[in-house]
């Protein structure tokens, strides 16, 4: 179990000033899927960086199953069962997909498990395996293969920073089937950072981050309806039914 | 062969025992062991100088030639000139490389000018490993020249690693291409405390058809300092590529000089440079993984240069 408790995270602008991104925010994620939700330019990407600790707040702390582990570094907590699939996924120069997998997963994966979670997320494991995760590889590919690299390291908490953006409509259904089934084998939190409104459909808990802040947070049955409703702000793509 | 020497065969040359096929070990300036095959036979220079001719008949297919050169002395310097004469249609690899295990206080040294003639259509994958030892603070300098000319429609594939442990190689490569014929360079160096490489290509297409593609992947740590050059003159309508993609770490230094010359409107040529330190997203995408910072690096550095 997560607790963010009163972060705030701001960086020093040019003329001398603090710009503040993310303000006195707390949020408590215990459940299996976990939507967090925003405008542009809200703070989510920076949010889901602090739970991993690639950043540090400059106030408040974080809690993971009870231990204070704001000033652990990204390693540590990766060890201690925190993972981040990143909105950006970073390429590498002859690093494979295999070995990529094979260091999520922190021993020589076989062949057949690697192809396993290449599979899960839509690619024909054959055609990737002995890729190289670089600049070759299309948008959506280098994507789909982040995920997996979650996916083949299981952790109690998984946090995906919004893992729809460049999946094809079609592969939309089997996304949600994956974090489905990741939580069956794990039965660890999921949490999901979409604009998708049939992402957030499938979200135990939704929080809404405006302007570095909580603005609202409850169960999806609470916040859905004022996301969707008629004078929701454009923060929600609604994807056509495939 | 004592415990020392098989290690340094094994760090050059991936061999276990005695080859197949046809080989020549040179140890500490000495023929070690010699062996001809119907097709390929290897004779010592008519000129005098040290060095061996190795002349591979036409049409050999799927043969192999192991050209290893160990020295373990220190205070010991030799220029080796090695001869290459490939007939025409065949198909064959070449596997040289230089160890050198030097635990004395002075410098161990080997310079190593293959020549390669290769003709019309032959092909030939030549793969040459460099490496070095030693507890001493003896300098373990090598300085491999190659020269290689390319008639029509014949392919030279060159595989060139050298992993730590030289101190000192100023290493130049020197090409002619007729019509249609092809070379490919990958160069793989890594170099740490306060080791020097230099390499330097030239590449000349001379001919319709010619290609080149060099590429050379480095990697500079500690206070290392490395150099790149590579020059491609295009004189007909030809396809040139040359390509230095450097890490540096810690103090280490990197010049890449890479240049064109096209002397036809129909070649075309291409060079790429990049220099720069390991991408700070790639280390923290390992370290969300569980690796530590140095781990990290290392696999980014391993996957480099694989
Ligand atoms: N290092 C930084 N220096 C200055 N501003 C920053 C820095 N990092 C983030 N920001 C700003 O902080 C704000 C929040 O960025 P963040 O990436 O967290 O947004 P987001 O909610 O993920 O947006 P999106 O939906 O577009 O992905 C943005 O205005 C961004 O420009
Ligand atoms: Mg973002």
């Amino acid at each position: 179990m997560l607790e963010l408790s009163h972060i705030g995270f701001s960086v020093p602008t040019e003329n001398g000033r603090e710009k503040v991104i993310l303000d006195d925010l707390s949020l408590k994620i215990e459940e299996r899927f976990v939507a967090i939700t925003g405008p542009n330019g809200s703070g989510k990407s920076t949010l889901a960086k602090l739970i991993a600790g690639i950043l540090s707040p400059t106030e408040g702390k974080i809690f993971f199953n009870g231990e204070d582990i704001t000033g652990l570094s990204v390693t540590e907590r990766a060890r201690r069962g925190i993972s981040f699939a990143f909105q950006q996924p970073v390429r590498f120069k002859g690093i494979t997909v295999k070995d990529l997998l094979s260091l999520a997963t922190g021993r020589k994966s076989t062949v057949s498990e690697a192809c396993e979670y290449l599979s899960e997320v839509g690619l024909c494991a054959r055609d990737y395996i002995g890729r190289e995760v670089n600049a070759s590889l299309s948008g959506g590919e280098l994507k789909r293969i982040e995920i997996a690299t979650v996916l083949a390291r299981g952790t109690a908490l998984s946090v995906f920073d919004e893992p729809e953006a460049g999946i094809d409509l079609w592969s939309f259904q089997n996304l949600i089937s994956v974090f489905e089934k990741m939580y069956r084998r794990t039965r660890g939190s999921i949490v999901i950072i979409s604009h998708q409104e049939r992402i957030l459909r499938i979200a135990d808990k939704i929080a809404v981050v405006v302007n570095g802040k909580i603005d609202r947070a409850g169960t999806r049955e609470e916040i859905l309806p004022s996301l969707i409703g008629a004078n929701a702000c454009a923060m929600l793509t609604k994807t056509k039914e495939a | 062969m004592d415990e020392l020497e098989k290690m340094l065969l094994m760090q050059i040359a991936d061999l276990h025992k005695i080859p197949d096929g046809a080989y020549n070990i040179r140890k500490n300036g000495e023929a070690d062991g010699r062996r001809s095959t119907k097709h390929i036979v290897i004779s010592p220079r008519e000129d005098g100088k040290p060095g061996i001719d190795i002349r591979i008949a036409p049409h050999t297919k799927n043969e192999s030639v192991h050209i290893p050169v160990v020295i373990t002395k220190t205070e010991y310097r030799e220029t080796v000139y090695n001869d290459f004469y490939v007939g025409e249609g065949a198909d064959v690899l070449i596997i040289a490389g230089c160890g050198i295990h030097n635990c004395g206080q002075q410098t161990a040294e080997h310079s190593g000018v293959h020549t390669f003639h290769i003709g019309k259509n032959a092909k030939v994958r030549y793969v040459e490993k460099h490496y070095a030892d030693g507890d001493g603070n003896g300098e373990k300098v090598m300085n491999p020249r190659t020269v290689i000319s390319l008639e029509e429609g014949a392919l030279l594939d060159m595989e060139t690693t050298q992993i730590k442990g030289v101190d000192s190689t100023v290493r130049e490569t020197v090409a002619k291409l007729a019509g249609g014929a092809q070379l490919v360079v990958r160069e793989k160096i890594y170099t740490h405390g306060k080791q020097f490489a230099a390499t330097d290509f030239s590449v000349e297409l001379d001919g319709e058809g010619a290609g080149a593609d060099v590429v050379s992947r480095s990697v500079a740590a500690g206070e290392s300092v490395q150099e790149f050059r590579s020059k491609i003159t295009g004189n007909a309508a030809c396809h040139g590529h040359t390509e230095c993609d450097a890490i540096i770490m810690d103090r280490g230094k990197v010049t890449a000089v890479p240049s064109l010359a096209a002397n036809s409107v129909d070649a075309e040529l291409i060079h790429e440079a990049a220099i720069g330190k390991i991408a700070g997203e790639q280390i923290i995408k390992l370290m969300t993984l569980g690796l530590t910072e140095q781990q990290a690096e290392e696999q980014i550095i391993k996957g480099f240069l694989s």
